[in-house]
């Protein structure tokens, strides 16, 4: 029902409504949190419907690190563009680690010195890998914006040897599900595979990884299928405030770039300039793996000497300036809407800050995946003012922010956007109580295994993560320490540092001032 | 429609192939067991001891198609009032529960049924099933609590349907393309019978349906099978069970005569899209092997990249941005088989219909060829192994099989069925069902854009 090998069939390419149709039978509930479509935040929607449900602006963290999507690369690609645009793609699942506590985790070096982590489960018959090269659409060239994002959509037509049709053919004869995605930082890659076709996936993978064709056919064809997916939403207004609202808080950063481009810097994009990305890129000194399933550690290194051993050592990357989001603006995008999103955007927190558990906790109790969060009670439970609202830590490399959601209806949409003012501005004050840190601490320690572990996919990712983000492989087993040693008085602290901004809002629907005398809008 | 038909075809693999292959760590892995309680309450168990994990799903027989008429929505207006408060827990008291372990837990209602769920640590599995007993027969039902989440679910509405000019569309295709059988209306209801939900009908609706006789219980992951039906006779066994319910008998669709067209031209719209629809059986209504060849012959049409719709439109002919086909098998009644596309660059909406039309005479005149037919199998199977690797989709499988008519024989015989499914059969149903004169059509059209 969610989430297996065959969704694609309706995934397919765009998340045309159409094509997301098949969700609409099914209105998961009520309830926001993880459910059992944890991937997302986009509250109480299960996954197929998350992924259709891309224009509420609480679809945070499409990308963060799910498990790779059982769709082709494209069609990670478009829900990554459109997390994007929502601004808080990459929210790293903050480390609600907890663990397996018997999942132990190995670092395996092959001969030509790659490294990976493994997670070794012999109990069902399939291997999943996951892996990103450092460097994501924040490296397009200025004027050619989308680059990254449609080099993605381009492994797996023609590869080596292999024209499209012959490379999807062997790949669907091997059982394996390969994907690519761009994202802000990082180019990410993944394939799931049956044990006893290993080799040939693996095969597949080399040659993917290490000579893409780019033959003009199917870049034409993957080019013209981003664009029909830019000029579906180009009138679509959350889609439009959504650029609007990334230019005005990140002015000329690359962040503030549609990952997918825009109809001109499409057009410039030539094979040659993939290439060249693709050499620059592909390297393996910004190249992090992980390894779970039916494969031991011996058989594993030969299997990384074969796809990553022959790539280059280094990468050439352009440096990428850190960016400090502009708050203390409103934002307007009038439409004349029954129901008008709203987005606030407070400071966030570095992932290597001191603070940084701290501010995880506050924003757990702010506004997290739980049914008890403090927004949650004041928005919907007490005045049913909204079906979802939300708080994210937004942490990208070079930039980061604590992320406030909700749709309302418009005629309340004043009144709302001044209870959830109300309530952070309580927060910035008062902080939380010691019962309300106490059972968000217990929240944080036991969701890591059932959030992020739950699946060898998403094992992968998150051990990917962990890389990236330079934990240590002994991490999981570190951090209900690194929680539990968290005070009152710090989160106060977090909250006063972070809440007491000035912050940026956005407004997409009537014009606020109107529709508080009545209108319905 | 459901995105069930996926969940059917899944299930049935995945059951299967978890008896095949078990290898493991405890003697039962993979075993699927089932049994019922003295109280007519269904329970499967499907254990699996990769992780100290267990998903706990109640599944109601109880969806949208079942309410009286007039009271569109009640189904899942009353799924939202579950998470209120009960004589024996304050509101919220559940949901803490569960975050304080680390656990996660929502619900979903559909045409057919009505799922809770909580996924959390085995220790706490036992704490669930008395949460989940207690909430099915001790709710407390104020008119203020009413009110108050029935604001949340109009504005749910007007996040999913209202906004959406698409979700607009797809309401009244389905108005259209059912003239008879409940699912022509909408699970989340029609704003005006939702706006005039009150406390009786919650009442109503509570006492006649959440009963044990009306639930299954399916309980995935690190569990033991005994464990757990220990554990449900002293939750869930201890709930009495409710007056025999009525079998569900709903009114059925006529034939099916003409072809009809409904469009949507919205400002919010930049490229045009269409849809088409037909009324097909499904697993449960259908006749032996029909329903298996209805899956395979959309998997072959528009199921993927190399299905031929896709290949056609989009790879050869590079006219559109995206083309698929599908089928929802997992229903009570009757359901729906829909193909789609739409236009990429010069393309119009009309090259993409007349293309679209043209794979479907192709496939009704000609079937499909014996490796299409197998890659098409293959793909089915393997795509089940990679679902074993997630308990919360094999718990999914189940609970909707069962929610619908189906059993757990059902679920574990599917591949045996598939395998079986002849060229011939797949063209077949395609003849018989995919009639271009007898289908509805879904257009969804830039403002002051006509169709041609």
């Amino acid at each position: 029902m969610m989430s297996f090998g065959l969704m694609r069939v309706r995934r397919a390419f765009f998340p045309s409504p159409l094509v997301g149709s098949e969700g609409r039978g099914e209105t998961r509930g009520s309830r926001p949190g993880g459910g059992l479509a944890k991937r997302g935040r986009m509250r109480g929607v299960p996954a197929w419907q998350e992924r259709q449900s891309f224009q509420h602006p609480s679809t945070v963290s499409a990308l963060r690190a799910d498990p790779p999507s059982p769709t082709r690369g494209e069609g990670g690609r478009v829900y990554r563009a459109i997390a994007t645009l929502c601004f808080a793609l990459f929210f790293l699942l903050l480390p609600v680690l907890a663990a397996r506590a018997e999942m132990n985790i190995q670092e395996v070096k092959s001969k030509k010195g790659v490294t990976a982590w493994l997670v070794e489960d012999h109990s069902i018959p399939l291997v999943a890998i996951r892996f990103v090269f450092d460097g994501g659409t924040a490296q397009d060239p200025g004027g050619k914006e989308g680059l990254v994002n449609l080099m993605t959509g381009l492994f797996d037509e023609g590869a080596g040897d292999l024209d499209s049709e012959a490379f999807q053919l062997k790949l669907d004869d091997a059982g394996a599900e390969m994907s690519f995605q761009a994202a802000r930082d990082g180019t990410y890659g993944s394939m799931r595979m049956l044990s006893d076709q290993k080799d040939e996936a693996f095969g597949l993978l080399k040659l993917a990884v290490n000579s893409p064709r780019f033959d003009q056919a199917p870049i034409d064809r993957i080019r013209a299928q981003i664009l029909s997916g830019i000029l579906a939403n180009e009138r679509d207004p959350n889609t439009i405030g959504q650029q609007r609202w990334l230019r005005a808080i990140y002015g000329q950063h690359p962040y503030a770039r549609p990952d997918e481009g825009n109809k001109d810097s499409l057009a410039t994009i030539t094979a040659d300039d993939l290439r060249a990305f693709h050499k620059a890129n592909f390297a393996r000194g910004g190249l992090h793996v992980a390894v779970v399933g039916d494969i031991d550690a011996a058989t594993l290194s030969g299997r990384l000497d074969e796809v990553f051993g022959d790539l280059p050592d280094k990468q050439t990357l352009a440096s990428v300036a850190d960016v400090t989001p502009k708050l203390g603006q409103q934002l307007e995008v009038n439409y004349d809407l029954p129901q008008t999103s709203l987005q606030l955007a407070w400071p966030g927190v570095k992932r290597s800050d001191p603070d940084f558990y701290a501010a995880v906790l506050m924003n757990e109790i702010l506004g997290g995946s739980t049914f008890t969060s403090r927004l949650y009670e004041e928005v919907r439970e007490k005045r049913g003012l909204a079906y979802g609202v939300s708080s994210d830590l937004v942490d990208h490399e070079h930039s980061n922010a604590l992320l406030v959601t909700t749709a309302t209806r418009s005629d309340r949409a004043a009144e709302t956007l001044s209870i959830v003012r109300q309530v952070v501005k309580d927060m910035a004050e008062n902080g939380p109580t010691e019962e309300e840190l106490a059972a968000t601490k217990k929240y944080m320690v036991g969701a890591y295994a059932i959030s992020n572990l739950d699946s060898s996919s998403s094992i992968a990712a998150t051990l990917v993560e962990l890389q990236i983000d330079d934990l240590g492989i002994d991490y999981i087993k570190r951090r209900a320490a690194l929680i539990n040693a968290v005070t009152l008085a710090d989160v106060k602290a977090a909250a006063k540092k972070l809440l007491s901004a000035d912050p940026a809002v956005m407004v997409i629907g009537p014009p606020l001032v109107l529709v508080a005398r009545g209108g319905k809008g | 429609m459901t995105p069930t038909g996926i969940g059917l075809r899944a299930a049935l693999l995945v059951g299967t192939l978890a008896l095949a292959a078990a290898t493991a760590r405890a003697a039962d892995d993979g075993e699927v067991k089932d049994f019922l309680l003295d109280n007519g309450m269904e329970v499967v168990v499907i254990p699996d001891h990769r992780a100290p994990i267990v998903t706990h799903m109640v599944w109601y027989k109880i969806g949208s198609a079942d309410e009286p008429p007039g009271k569109s929505g009640i189904a899942h207006f009353f799924e939202h009032l579950m998470f209120k408060a009960t004589t024996n827990h304050a509101a919220g008291e559940f949901d803490r529960a569960v975050s304080e372990i680390g656990g996660s837990n929502n619900a979903f209602t559909s045409y057919d049924y009505t799922a809770f769920h909580e996924t959390v640590p085995p220790s706490a599995l036992e704490q669930m099933m008395g949460f989940e007993a207690d909430r099915m027969r001790n709710l407390i039902l104020t008119d203020d609590v009413i009110k108050t989440e029935r604001d949340v679910i109009l504005e749910e509405r007007r996040s999913r349907i209202d906004s959406n000019p698409q979700a607009v569309l797809d309401e009244e295709v389905d108005a259209t393309l059912w003239q008879n059988q409940p699912y022509r209306i909408p699970v989340i209801g029609w704003m005006q019978e939702m706006e005039q939900l009150n406390r009786p009908d919650a009442k109503a609706f509570y006492d006649a349906y959440y009963r044990p006789n009306n639930a299954v219980l399916v309980v995935a992951g690190d569990v033991d099978p005994g464990a757990v039906k220990a554990m449900a006779e002293h939750t869930y066994g201890k709930v009495a069970r409710g007056p025999d319910l009525r079998p569900r008998i709903r009114p059925v669709e006529p034939e099916q005569n003409t072809k009809r067209t409904v469009t949507l031209a919205d400002a919010r719209v930049s490229v045009p899209s269409f849809s088409m629809q037909w009324v097909v059986p499904s697993y449960h209504t259908a006749k032996a092997g029909e329903a298996e060849a209805l899956d395979l012959l959309a998997e072959i049409l528009g199921g993927d990249n190399r299905s031929r719709l896709y290949q056609q439109l989009v790879v050869k002919q590079g006219i559109a941005s995206e083309a698929g086909a599908y089928f929802q098998g997992t229903m009570l009644d009757a359901t729906n088989f829909t193909v789609y596309g739409a236009p990429r660059g010069d393309a119009r909406l009309v090259d993409i219909e007349a293309s679209v039309d043209a794979e479907i005479a192709r496939i009704v005149k000609d079937g499909v060829s014996d490796d299409e037919l197998e890659r098409a199998k293959i793909r089915y199977v393997r795509s089940m192994i990679f679902a074993r690797d997630k308990q919360d989709d094999m718990a999914n499988m189940y609970g909707s099989t069962l929610a619908t008519g189906g059993n757990v024989k059902d679920v574990q015989e599917w591949p045996d069925r598939i395998r079986k499914v002849t060229a011939a059969e797949v063209k077949a149903v395609a003849a018989r069902y995919l009639v271009l004169d007898r289908s509805t059509i879904g257009y969804l059209l830039p403002q002051q854009q006509a169709r041609n």
